[in-house]
């Protein structure tokens, strides 16, 4: 990994779509802001043991926002936790003793990483010499068998949509007739019984024996005289009687 | 070659897998252990010494013929294999902390990256280089992931204790100069078992 930064750099690549719609991005330069950071360690010949924050917080939130990782959340919190650090620095070391490197924690993080990285390139190279050996039962990836052709006599595929159709029951036919609401009429009929009387209850406007549409009209001419402000519903409770009270203040209009 | 030696070879033709040695050994009862490395080391040997295409190497806890390395590109050239995919950085960082760590839990792997890797370890997954291997104790007891027979074959290694020691790595962690550093060297050694 080099100083030099040739496009396309920190392009953010979409990895194998993620089931959990989690964003991630796979960095060509950097596989994590540990990398990142180790990177500005060596290239500026940084003793580990002893980072410069200040200097290195910087260096790392000028190489973010040219690599464009800015956006990205786990350089963010790097940057973040570089930034308390530096805070963490420049308070007063009260008592010498007891004062603790506030950058223990991410030497400890950084070595840890290293190591790993090393890890990394021990595999690679045992992995690259595997790669170019191939076993004996190498198998290249069969593509799918194609479908047989079907063979198949007309009688055999009348004897087929036989069998299937003496399965399929006949469906039961019924005949919808369309019923027209009559709104304006359930309308009417709600502003006549109300120009009678104060107060009428819901089981008064429509018949136990009503038809649907009825019903259906009943209630769409109700909620529009509501809405008008020409009627007041109350419903004291679930499923009791729905009362159906004339508006005072369109009555005192 | 000795009868035993051909016995083996032919074994090792047959199997996609490296066979282990105790596998070998059931392929002749009278065989002692003795008498089958020295047969292995003849077979080696054979290949080796008469200049052979193929070479058998020891993989994986077991052993199998694989072909030498200076006729991949011919043989890839004229389509008969391919050579897998390379595993990306990402996936290589995280199966070499499993490999250390093992068992270790998702979160473990992500605290000493420093990133997500949801979907890197569905594909060391399923390429059949890490398997589930218990549960963790903490909370929502985590699944746990190791390093599978697969591993040691794709990286050319015996077994586990083939990969360099916390200690021999050249970044071995030097004594410690900050004064909370004490806890640097415990946590960052690496067990190998």
């Amino acid at each position: 990994m080099t100083a030099t930064l040739t496009p396309p750099y920190g392009q953010l690549t979409p990895d194998s779509p993620a089931p959990d719609n989690a964003f991630v991005v796979e960095l060509k330069t950097f596989s994590g802001p540990l990398d990142l950071l180790l990177t500005l360690i060596r290239e500026e010949q940084l003793d580990i043991y002893d980072i410069p924050i200040a200097h290195i917080a910087g260096q790392f939130l000028i190489r973010i926002r040219t690599l464009g990782l800015n956006e990205a959340a786990e350089y963010l919190e790097m940057a973040a936790r570089l930034l308390r650090i530096k805070a963490q620095l420049l308070l007063p070391r009260g008592d010498e003793e007891a004062w603790e490197d506030p950058r223990g924690e991410l030497v400890r993080r950084l070595l840890e990483y290293q190591q790993m990285r090393e890890v990394v390139d021990v595999l690679e190279r045992r992995g690259e010499e595997r790669r170019n050996q191939f076993a004996r039962a190498y198998l290249p990836q069969a593509p799918a068998a194609p479908q047989a052709p079907l063979a198949l006599s007309l009688g055999e595929l009348l004897a087929a949509v036989d069998r299937v159709l003496r399965v399929v029951s006949r469906p039961d036919m019924h005949e919808v007739i369309p019923r027209a609401l009559d709104i304006p009429g359930a309308i009417a009929l709600i502003r006549s019984v109300l120009a009678h009387r104060a107060r009428m209850r819901w089981t008064d406007l429509v018949d136990r024996r009503a038809e649907p549409w009825e019903i259906l009209s009943a209630l769409l001419g109700l909620l529009e005289l509501a809405k008008l402000g020409e009627l007041r519903v109350d419903q004291p409770q679930p499923f009791a009687n729905v009362e159906i009270t004339r508006d005072a203040a369109s009555e005192a209009a | 070659m000795t009868p035993l030696a051909k016995l083996l070879e032919a074994a090792l033709f047959a199997s996609a897998r490296p066979i282990a040695t105790d596998e070998l050994a059931a392929l002749d009862a009278d065989a002692s252990p003795a008498a089958l490395s020295a047969a292995l080391e003849e077979i080696r040997e054979h290949y080796d010494v008469d200049g052979h295409g193929v070479e058998l190497i020891e993989i994986g806890g077991g052993w199998q013929i694989l072909t030498r390395a200076e006729y991949t590109e011919a043989i890839e050239r004229a389509q008969l294999a391919a050579r897998p995919a390379r595993l990306s950085a990402a996936a290589l960082e995280s199966l070499a902390i499993i490999a250390y760590r093992q068992p270790i839990s998702r979160a473990e792997i992500e605290e000493i990256r420093g990133v997500n890797i949801g979907s890197v370890l569905k594909g060391l997954h399923e390429r059949g280089l890490i398997d589930v291997v218990g549960r963790g104790e903490g909370l929502g007891r985590p699944l746990l992931y190791g390093t599978t027979p697969v591993f040691l074959e794709h990286f050319a290694l015996r077994h586990l204790e083939e990969l360099p020691r916390a200690d021999e790595l050249a970044i071995a962690l030097r004594a410690p100069m900050l004064e909370t550093a004490g806890s640097v060297n415990n946590t960052a050694t690496a067990s190998t078992d």
